[in-house]
């Protein structure tokens, strides 16, 4: 028996390396930004230490405002809830990470490591607003959707945050136990169109 | 479906995103102990079921996954407010609409 316990995607088995060797051109593209850290950070917004602490830890200002994000080189913090934010950091890093907000932070807050218990997709291409339309019942115009903000919405009866990272691009931040069914349905959905993965 | 003001995500989203929880507003008692049985039932299990203007509770499961108020009309569904928990209703009466 074997010591060392492999990390895996809950898409691990999509064999995502197969299908971008493939090399199709479709109108939805899709990637998994797997393996990245996810921490889930509680505190009160309204305490001036607490919002002090994140930014010496993270080097990042807390995103206040309902649905924001707030990214720099390593860190992307997606606002949640009024008291709940999904920091993403890289892979292997988010226990040093979580260490640094435990350090600054002071009195009633919450770091929990969810890591293994979601993934992120990335999605993008010409038609992928189309998908999105198929898949979710908010408004994806610019205007109601900006660049860099993230919703907590229902996807295929499943439940998601998308983050908008360009005019073409999202990242679905979605649920271990609901990765296949939501992969299956993405694939179903972008049959029309194309779906070309990438790595 | 209808279209509901999340006060915490601050806009409007599709019904589909929340989960009605029931009447707001219900406090629990502070000496459960010192209740009646029937005070304690009451408490427990018997709920207002009004014809007109209602105050629930609703969650918004699939966003920001908090708890908050509505005040709606059971006959025609129209929402004529929502407010964050702790908060109290600003319309009590019809014919403040
Ligand atoms: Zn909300």
């Amino acid at each position: 028996m074997s010591n060392s316990a492999r990390v895996e995607s809950p898409l691990e088995h999509a064999d995502f390396a197969g299908l971008a060797a493939l090399k199709i051109n479709g109108g939805v593209i899709l990637r998994e930004a797997k393996l990245l850290g996810h921490l889930n950070l509680r505190g009160n917004a309204n305490d001036p230490d607490f919002l002090k602490g994140v930014k010496s830890a993270l080097d990042l200002d807390l995103p206040l405002a309902p649905c924001s994000s707030a990214q720099n080189a390593n860190t992307t913090i997606m606002w949640l809830s009024p008291d709940e934010w999904l920091v993403i950091v890289d892979g292997v890093t988010e226990a040093a990470i979580e260490g640094k907000l435990r350090q600054s932070l002071r009195g009633h807050f919450a770091v929990s490591d969810i890591s293994g218990a979601q993934t992120m997709l990335e999605i993008s291409g010409k038609d992928c607003l189309q998908l999105l339309q198929k898949s979710i019942g908010y408004d994806l115009h610019l205007d109601s959707f900006p660049i860099n903000k993230v919703i907590g919405t229902a996807l295929a009866k499943s439940s998601a945050h998308i983050r908008r990272t360009g005019e073409y691009n999202f990242q679905l931040i979605i649920r271990r136990s609901f990765a296949d069914y939501i992969w299956l349905w993405l694939q179903q959905s972008s049959k029309e169109y194309g779906l070309s993965v990438t790595l | 479906m209808l279209h509901i003001h999340c006060p915490y995500c601050e806009e409007y989203r599709e019904e589909e995103e929340f989960s009605v929880v029931g009447e707001a507003h219900i406090i629990r008692p502070l000496a459960p102990e010192e209740l009646t049985d029937q005070e304690w039932a009451s408490y427990l299990f018997f709920r207002k079921n009004p014809r007109g203007l209602h105050h629930e509770m609703w969650a918004h499961s699939h966003g920001c996954r908090k708890f908050f108020n509505m005040t709606r009309h059971t006959v025609t569904y129209q929402i004529l407010e929502t407010y964050k928990m702790g908060q109290q209703p600003s319309i009590t009466t019809e014919d403040t609409k």
